[in-house]
């Protein structure tokens, strides 16, 4: 029976091919927009270390310093050196890592090119285990480095590709600044999105957060070590008051330092916020800090609160559904229009026999048709629209591409809104009487 | 033209009615929100920056050292002189359209106990000024010996000129000559009121902050060198200048690293600036006309199926004396009343959305004047779209009503 109503479905979109043409139309080019806008949504609202995600917290205390007014009594994006450095040397978390970007100027003496500028990643030895960082070759420092302000660093493939060829790379020399440091690592590609252990200040943006989702820094070094190295060239996420050398931001009054800690039991996790809870009370009492407010999100929390998702790609989604809509209602219109100007036709068909059920599934079987081929249209249109994306001038334009699961969603909303918009019409002309259609006939 | 019998006429076809009017509904809503977050950000790209674009280029100096900052600009500035068609170098924290890099809160008191915003610090070195091209609405320029030395970020107690915004934010009303505000660790006095210099992220903050900037008169040194504005004789030489110029700074400086992402003319780093705005612009005209050009053919899918299913009423109506006008102002009545219940369901979902977008987006209020646009543009488009098949319409010969179909 399907098979004589696609039959069926198939000859009735032929006779009027102006029309059927343009609902097709009206589908693809709503599903194109929708799925172009709902693909990229999907890949910067995902999960950066999916599985892990739930493990991994981000403290911070109001380090505000005592007496100090003008500020509300909320913890900075971002902790000052001496609550960073305490919370990381009590080792109550899991794993831990202190993070801090600096612009370094950089040569590598083999490879004779001029200086370049990077941004360089002060971080320490639990980074990398504990954001499951893949090297090609080599490992991270040790724990040992970091306290024996090791002149080491580990470096992005990018970096390794630019400089060696891709070629192994460790034990070779990097000039950071003036001082040499030898690389221990070499990160196999790694391109987390966002690069969401720098995430911070989003809810400033004003939206455009694009940013996050840049490339990773391409040298990461000892913290310790790097404080040395590119002393005077550290920058304040804030400060509450001037530091006293600018760029060179320890025991300055100032947040720079990020903490990312991982917890992997929900004991661990109480009892950390306990203990962040009571090194700000402690820091109170000895007159330090002028508050108490502890705050510690989760990763996915942290992101959110950050709105990463840039505003522009959010509301191009709401535009692109709005329009979807608009397709939608459009080909309810068409398809009541095209199945009541049949009337006679399944008044002829009721009178012979046909039950209303037949006359409805006949009906959403040319609803699905049109649904199946705008849905191939709107692919065509998706991979039009996520190419021109991929063709921006924007941090996340390497990321875009169309997954086995968005391919599966577009051809089940394309087959969902045109059944959607078919089902009305289709209700609609099961009901039409046979004894006045045969009448006018 | 009698409306009752239309209005009969469409409760015959309820859905029908429904849907055509909720499709309008909603393409009004979204094209009244289309349109304002267009005019948004075509007015945040004509914001005035308060340079003579037309003949200024950056350049931006990384990896050196303070203790070798004297020496660096005394290089870089004789170095960019001598390319011909400079006719000035000055050394500048950054430009508008460059990287922010002084944004400091302000207060009026010592005491910062009311912050009374963020703003940008432009500090610059002698020559600025006029190489920039900024306009004095009130109150004079710096004298040579006020270009104090930077101990941190600026000068002790600097004399400063302030944007005409940033006055009227500061002191509302009163004359900013003279007045005294405090930030970055010391305090500033208002020797002059720039008519307009943007800050290097006029969007960067909140609505009406483009303009909050203070400029700073500083000598280079130390803290404020790698950074320079050249102005040109002619624009037409800029873009030869910049060549030039990145080449001269391999030679003079070849130990720094000239940031080439940063290093461009000003014309070009606002252009740059609002890539996204204009992308994000083009997008919304595209979706605009998309939209329309959707919701006309709903409505041209829609009368021709009415105009076939009624051509035996009006080939009824044709004999019993209405006029081809009569039958082609029924078609074009029934669309008005149709685009019109759309309209005004249209605008109380514009406002939702507007609601839901200010909520989110920290877009401000929708002005009233979208609405009238919509409504009218909505009109326009419904009687071309039904023009075509009332005309069909109005050629179904009288005769029709005598066939028995």
């Amino acid at each position: 029976m399907f098979a004589y109503y696609l039959q069926l479905g198939l000859r009735s979109l032929r006779r009027n091919s102006v029309l059927t043409a343009l609902m097709v139309l009206a589908i693809a080019v709503g599903i194109g927009a929708a799925m172009t806008t709902l693909t990229v949504m999907h890949l910067l609202s995902g999960d950066p270390l999916p599985g892990r995600s739930a493990h991994i917290f981000y403290p911070q205390v109001d380090a505000t310093p005592a007496g100090y007014t003008g500020t509300p009594p909320h913890p900075m994006d971002m902790l000052d050196y001496r609550s960073a450095v305490d919370l990381w040397r009590a080792h109550h978390a899991d794993r831990q890592a202190l993070v801090a970007d600096s612009p370094v100027k950089l040569q590598a003496p083999e490879s004779k090119g001029p200086p370049r500028m990077l941004t360089m990643l002060s971080t320490t030895a639990g980074f990398f285990p504990m954001f499951k960082v893949p090297f090609q070759y080599g490992s991270a420092w040790t724990p040992a480095d970091d306290e024996g302000r090791a002149r080491v660093a580990v470096i992005s493939s990018y970096l390794n590709n630019r400089l060696f060829g891709g070629a192994d790379s460790v034990g070779h020399m990097l000039l950071l600044r003036n001082t040499a440091v030898r690389i221990v690592g070499v990160l196999a590609p790694w391109r987390p999105s966002p690069q969401f252990y720098d995430v911070r200040g989003g809810r400033y943006a004003q939206g455009n957060t694009a940013s996050f989702y840049s490339r990773t820094e391409d040298v990461f070094t000892p913290f310790f070590s790097s404080l040395q190295i590119n002393d005077g060239h550290f920058q304040q996420f804030s400060c509450w008051a001037m530091p006293k050398k600018p760029g060179h931001l320890v025991d300055s009054p100032c947040a720079w330092v990020g903490l990312w800690v991982q917890l992997d039991t929900p004991a661990k996790i109480h009892a950390y916020r306990r203990f962040i809870a009571n090194y700000a009370r402690h820091q109170k009492a000895l007159g330090r800090f002028a508050n108490t407010d502890t705050r510690m999100m989760s990763l996915m929390q942290w992101l959110a609160f950050n709105h990463v998702v840039p505003s522009n790609v959010k509301l191009q989604a709401w535009l692109a559904f709005a329009f979807l809509a608009i397709c939608l209602f459009n080909t309810v219109g068409l398809l009541l229009a095209k199945f009541l100007r049949r009337a006679g036709e399944i008044g002829v068909r009721r009178a012979l026999g046909a039950s209303r059920g037949a006359v409805f599934s006949q009906c959403l079987t040319e609803a699905g048709l049109i649904g199946l081929v705008g849905g191939l249209g709107g692919l065509l249109l998706t991979l039009l629209g996520l190419w021109i994306v991929r063709h921006q001038d924007t941090p996340y334009a390497d990321l875009v591409h169309l997954d086995l699961s968005m391919l599966v969603v577009t051809f089940v909303l394309a087959l969902l809104v045109s059944l959607l918009a078919g089902t009305l019409p289709a209700l609609r002309a099961s009901r039409i009487a046979p004894a006045l259609q045969l009448k006018t006939l | 033209m009698q409306i009752r019998p239309v209005l009969s006429a469409l409760r015959k076809h309820r859905l029908a009615t429904l849907l055509i009017t909720l499709e309008i509904a909603l393409a009004c809503a979204v094209l009244c929100n289309a349109c304002f977050m267009i005019a948004g950000r075509l007015s945040a790209m004509h914001v005035d920056s308060g340079v003579a674009q037309p003949s200024l280029g950056y350049i931006k100096l990384q990896g050196f050292d303070s203790a070798t900052a004297n020496d660096l600009n005394a290089r870089v500035n004789s170095g960019l002189r001598k390319i011909p068609g400079v006719q000035s170098v000055s050394v500048v924290n950054t430009v508008p359209f460059g990287q922010s890099t002084a944004n400091a809160g302000v207060s009026l008191e010592p005491s910062f106990k009311h912050n009374a915003g963020v703003v940008t610090f432009y500090t610059a070195g002698p020559g600025a000024a006029k190489a920039l091209g900024l306009h004095l609405v009130a109150g004079r320029l710096p004298r040579p010996d006020e270009f104090g030395t930077i101990n941190k970020y600026v000068p002790d107690a600097a004399q400063v000129l302030v944007t005409r915004a940033l006055a009227a934010h500061l002191w509302p009303g009163e004359n900013p000559l003279g007045k005294v505000f405090w930030g970055i660790g010391t305090h500033f006095r208002i020797i002059g009121v720039l008519d307009h210099l943007s800050q290097p992220d006029p969007a960067g903050f909140g609505p009406g902050q483009a303009q909050w900037s203070v400029f700073v008169p500083a000598m280079p040194g130390p803290q404020l060198a790698g950074s320079y504005l050249i102005r040109v004789h002619r624009p037409a030489d800029l873009d030869r200048v910049m060549t030039q110029a990145r080449a001269a700074i391999r030679k003079v400086a070849p130990n720094v690293v000239l940031d080439l992402d940063q290093s461009h003319t000003i014309g070009y780093l606002r252009h740059r600036y609002f890539r996204t705005d204009r992308a994000m612009t083009e997008l919304l005209v595209g979706v605009i006309a998309a939209l329309l050009g959707i919701t006309a053919l709903g409505i041209v899918g829609l009368a021709s199926f009415w105009v076939a299913q009624r051509s035996k009423q009006i080939g009824i109506r044709r004999a019993l004396g209405a006029t081809r006008g009569d039958i082609l102002r029924y078609f074009q009545t029934e669309n008005f009343l149709i685009v019109t219940g759309g309209i005004v369901l249209g605008m109380v979902l514009a406002y939702g959305i507007n609601l839901l977008l200010m909520r989110h987006y920290e877009l401000p209020r929708l002005p009233f004047v979208y609405l009238p646009i919509g409504a009218l543009v909505l009109w326009v488009l419904g009687q071309l779209a039904v023009l075509a098949p009332a005309l069909r319409a109005s050629d179904v010969p009288p005769v029709v009503a005598t066939r028995s179909v």
